[in-house]
């Protein structure tokens, strides 16, 4: 397989920098060259928070820019909205189908628009809509929701699942690998048994 | 052994291998994971120091002293320690003295857009500046090898792109280097006017000496392309947007960026036709090469603000547009950070708000009242700022304007201390809110004096907050918790209607810390008027549907705080119910 690049989009809090980490172990794993760029600090306090990770036989920029993203994960619906130029015109997008209201619509100056996920679906090709918190929520913890994503995008990577089984046990807390993988298993699944 | 690390886990790691003896640091983005990865090896002594002027002297001091020293820093933090910085390079080094510098083009997280590089010139101190993690970890070993060579300070400057991004790093064992001997050393280390000024020669020597070694070594390199009509000049994160765009053109990469070297750059100009300096920031090199005659396309088609990519590059340099974006036309609503559900300062500005107060502000995670709905902060400049700042309004406004100044346990160690020295020295009458949240928020929970815990998580002596206050000659010293509404507000009302200087300091810890454990969640009952004054919380477990208020549960972490604005008993908690 040629070059990837994946970004992931979510709010702050939803482990999107744990995703990119246990996706960067697995490409590595798979003898990719890889390169992860991350933001830090103030824009992680609930904000819109964006990581991106690039594999391939030898990769230069860690940024990953407007029309490049392969795969371009979102952890929740308008984060979708505001990065989907960043995914090509034939790249997959994968969508939790989570609302949070930003705070300027917590407070009424604006709203959070209408039908997301079928504009995003009508926009592009490649669209993948998942609940991957509830999926989560009937594993018992919400916050794997993260490592649901990444089993079903897992699915579009070739790369073996062995290896993102090793990557889990690497990135995450020894007592949350089960349900972790567990998490990983179900996003998979989800990914096999896809149909629009 | 290869391993994906951050730029900033790669310093960590050259520091390491390079027998670094002490590690000094105050915490900022994105420099923080420096010195936290540091303080993982047993057999280097870091600290958070409390602030980056004092994280400098430590390590000049365990220079001297004959060991290694690494002090690392954001950039508006070397602004702090320049006072040592510029004089450092005259006394030179004993034992071999590095300093990280983290920009931060775009300002991810930071309040100015600063280029070091002009530091270095204006110090007269080299700097290195590495284009990914390997070469992170390679040049520090290497400037800590050089600092002793040529008896300077190095500064490796860092930007938020290499400093947050990780790629491969190939491990190496420590090199144990013993302590260099100490010798005491009047002429080196005094730096009197007699003594200065013959420093001050040495240091041109060494300048020269430098200019010298820059066009020798390979940490600047020319990479000859397929294509020698096209050379671009660059360092940095920038060499890797400029390979992503130009691909295989030549290169003259430079990984010492100052001083820079005048030889091979006339070299490199003279064989290719075209020439582009590509460089974030500051026409820096561009400067150089026009001041030495050398025609270059530089910052009249590249912005001198905000982050380079290669699409910009490639839009501005080639005239080539992507064509390959799809996007859906929607007004999309932002995002910006908030406080997070339970953080103790809601309390604090929802207060103010209320009373209508001016607001000089700080640095810190508790900035962010400054935005909707909460808006109850007028000022923040940098660390320490609040203090001074209501100073000087009075002077002008005198108390027709009631006026609190607010900062972070963290940040008034780090410059706060000597603003409110000088409010009681100079007969002011501010009154300063001390939000005491336990720890340093915004950087990721780093101990500081306040904490009563080193970088090692050791306990010490913890800085008696009041005490310290009362110390500087401020007789009103309050302590209270922001979240009893009612009495935080009482309070305020009294010390701001007093005609002296005092200190509130509102005490609760950051409700992300593992040892706050509120309990249960909050939810709404059919007492609800939908009055909305809980929404002036601007908490985002807080939800008006359009009709009515909902609590959102998975962001509800069941501080209570709504309960004590709610004056209709509308909110009401389910499950276990906090102490």
């Amino acid at each position: 397989m040629s070059n990837i690049s994946i970004m992931i989009a979510g709010v702050g809090g939803q482990g999107t920098l744990l995703t990119s980490r246990v996706l960067g172990t697995a490409a590595i794993k798979a003898g990719y060259d890889v390169k992860m760029s991350e933001v830090h600090g103030m824009a992680q306090r609930g904000g819109s928070v964006i990581t991106y990770v690039k594999l391939g036989d030898k990769v230069d920029s860690p940024v990953i820019e407007k029309g490049e993203a392969d795969i371009l994960l979102c952890f929740e619906k308008l984060e979708a909205l505001r990065y989907i130029d960043y995914a090509r015109k034939d790249g997959i997008i994968i969508v939790n189908d989570q609302r949070i209201d930003p705070m300027p619509v917590i407070i009424g100056k604006q709203n959070y628009p209408d039908d997301i996920t079928s504009k995003i679906s009508s926009n592009n090709s490649n669209v993948y809509i998942i609940d991957a918190l509830e999926v989560a929520a009937n594993l018992g913890n919400i916050r794997v929701l993260n490592i649901v994503m990444v089993g079903f995008l897992a699915k579009s990577t070739g790369i073996k699942k062995e290896l993102w089984y090793e990557a889990i046990r690497e990135t995450v807390k020894e007592k949350f690998i089960d349900i972790n993988i567990k998490a990983f298993d179900e996003g998979y699944r989800m990914a096999e048994n896809y149909s629009r | 052994m290869k391993k994906l690390m951050l730029g900033n886990e790669a310093i960590a790691r050259g520091a390491y291998e390079a027998g670094v003896s002490v590690a000094t640091a105050y915490p900022g983005t994105p420099s923080t994971e420096i010195t936290e990865a540091i303080a993982k090896y047993d057999e280097v002594y870091s600290e958070w120091s409390p602030n980056e002027k004092v994280a400098l002297e430590v390590a000049i001091g365990a220079s001297v002293a004959g060991g290694r020293a690494i002090c690392s820093m954001k950039h508006v933090g070397l602004n702090v320690a320049t006072d040592p910085l510029f004089t450092v390079s005259y006394t030179g080094v004993n034992g071999g003295l590095v300093i990280c510098v983290a920009d931060d083009p775009g300002m991810h997280s930071s309040q100015n857009e600063q280029d070091s590089r002009n530091y270095a010139k204006a110090a007269k101190i080299p700097m290195l500046e590495p284009s990914d993690s390997q070469e992170c970890k390679d040049f520090i070993i290497r400037a800590f090898e050089l600092s002793e060579k040529f008896d300077t300070p190095f500064i490796i400057r860092l930007t938020t792109r290499i400093s947050h991004s990780q790629s491969f790093v190939e491990l190496g064992e420590r090199f144990e280097v013993p302590t260099k001997p100490y010798n005491k050393d009047f002429n080196k280390y005094v730096m009197m006017p007699g003594m200065a000024k013959k420093r001050r020669v040495i240091v041109e020597e060494r300048m020269n000496k430098l200019n010298l070694f820059a066009n020798e070594t390979d940490l600047n390199q020319i990479i000859w392309g397929s294509n020698k009509d096209i050379g671009i000049i660059t360092s940095g994160i920038a060499f890797q947007y400029s390979k992503e765009a130009f691909g295989d053109v030549s290169y003259l990469k430079l990984g010492m960026v100052y001083p820079l070297p005048e030889k091979l750059i006339l070299e490199f100009a003279s064989k290719v036709k075209t020439l582009y300096v590509i460089e974030e920031l500051d026409p820096f090199i561009e400067e150089f090469l026009k001041q030495n005659g050398i025609q270059c396309i530089g910052k009249e088609k590249l912005p001198v603000m905000g982050e380079y990519c290669a699409s910009l590059l490639r839009e501005q340099l080639l005239g080539i547009k992507e064509d390959n974006i799809t996007s859906v036309e929607e007004n999309v609503p932002g995002r910006p950070p908030v406080l997070c559900p339970g953080c103790p300062h809601r309390g604090v500005f929802y207060t103010l708000k209320k009373n209508k107060l001016t607001v000089t502000g700080d640095i810190g995670c508790y900035t962010l009242g400054a935005l909707p709905p909460l808006e109850s902060m007028d000022t923040c400049v940098c660390m320490g700022a609040s203090i001074g700042m209501a100073h000087g309004m009075e002077k002008v406004r005198g108390n027709e304007q009631k006026r609190v100044a607010v900062i972070g346990d963290s940040t008034f160690i780090h410059s706060g201390i000597t603003g409110l020295i000088d409010v009681v020295y100079n007969k002011g009458t501010s009154t300063v809110i001390i939000l005491d949240n336990s720890i340093t928020g915004m950087t990721g929970h780093q101990h500081n004096p306040a904490t009563g815990y080193t970088i090692k998580g050791e306990k010490t002596r913890q800085v008696d907050l009041v005490q310290l206050c009362k110390a500087i000659g401020v007789d009103r010293v309050t302590v209270c918790d922001p979240f009893e509404l009612d009495e935080f507000e009482k309070i305020i009302k009294e010390e701001t209607a007093i005609n002296e200087p005092s200190v509130i300091i509102a005490q609760r810890p950051c409700a992300l810390l593992k040892t706050v454990n509120y309990k249960g969640k909050v939810r709404v009952n059919d007492k609800c008027k939908y009055c909305k004054v809980c929404m002036r919380l601007g908490c985002p477990a807080i939800v008006d549907t359009g009709d009515s208020i909902v609590i959102n549960e998975a962001l509800c972490v069941g501080c209570d705080l709504c309960m004590e604005v709610c004056k209709f008993g509308a909110f009401e908690k389910v499950g276990d119910t906090n102490e």
